[in-house]
């Protein structure tokens, strides 16, 4: 196996899991927890692909990678900025009692 | 050719990290086996020769979203909810699609030319912070501007989410610690 296809493998676990997390999980830190570990997949992907592609002088996928960490900051401030709203309002984080948006 | 040693050390060491952040009951254990899955991450990151991302990976993920986490669940008591609560009830479901989501995923990657040998590993790219510095100012300099404007429009959003109390409910106290915190 090549270590590109190494790379993509253990990012398609990570994917999986985190995905796994997200749709399992009762408590809504932790669904978010599992969308961070898939954002961090694909940017697995994206150095991968830029360490084995054919330009890696121009540094593409290392670019997109600090654009995505950065948006990947500013959804996780806002996330849990927003299961504290939610919590302080229905006194609970679990996802399967906030079942509906009318307060 | 094959992966090297300390690419599948990591690998296990992220993997490994991941599983037991979303299989384990307390959720700060689970915290801090994010922060061990994005450690892991950042170190495939530098093992590949990217420097500035590996780096920015600890400095972001380890250093603030993780402490973030854990500051969310003190703030929302999560800590406390009763351990046989953990999965959802449609749990079984959502299991066993993302475990197709990973057999369609790896039949994909092992079915492409990446996995034949196809595309030769050439040396490391170098990726020097100067060289990054340039790019980033000049053929990246919006995106970066775009950047940085909603990184402060997403602090202020967090601000006002976080702040915003009903006039009608007292102010509890654990809403006061979570004010003094996001000040």
């Amino acid at each position: 196996m090549t270590p590109l296809a190494g790379c993509l493998l253990v990012s398609a676990l990570l994917f999986s899991i985190g995905l796994a997390g997200a749709l399992t999980r009762r408590n809504a830190i932790l669904v978010l927890a599992g969308i961070e570990l898939m954002l961090n997949a694909a940017n697995l992907n994206f150095i991968a692909f830029w360490r084995f592609g054919p330009n890696p002088e121009a540094f593409t996928g290392v670019m997109f990678v600090i654009f995505s960490i950065a948006v990947a900051a500013a959804e996780a401030a806002v996330g849990l900025a927003l299961i504290l709203a939610i919590y302080r309002h229905a006194r609970t984080s679990d996802v399967s009692e906030i079942a509906e948006m009318r307060g | 050719m094959g992966m090297t040693v300390s690419f599948l050390i990591l690998a296990i060491v992220t993997l490994a990290g991941g599983v037991a952040a979303m299989t384990l009951r307390r959720l700060v254990h689970c915290a801090l086996a994010l922060a061990v899955s994005f450690a892991g991450l950042a170190g495939l990151y530098l093992n590949l020769g990217a420097d500035f991302a590996g780096l920015a990976q600890l400095l972001v993920y380890v250093g603030a979203i993780a402490i973030l986490i854990v500051f969310a669940i003190l703030l929302t008591r999560s800590a406390e909810t009763e351990l046989q609560k953990v999965f959802s009830p449609a749990g079984v479901m959502g299991a066993l699609l993302a475990i197709g989501v990973f057999g369609v995923l790896a039949w994909a990657v092992l079915a492409s030319s990446a996995a034949r040998g196809a595309a030769a590993a050439g040396p490391a790219p170098s990726s020097p912070m100067r060289e990054i510095g340039f790019i980033l100012m000049q053929r990246y300099v919006l995106p970066l501007e775009v950047i940085a404007l909603m990184l402060t429009a997403a602090m202020i959003g967090a601000v006002i989410l976080a702040v915003r109390e009903k006039p009608l409910s007292a102010a509890s106290p654990r809403s006061e610690s979570s004010r003094e915190l996001r000040a």
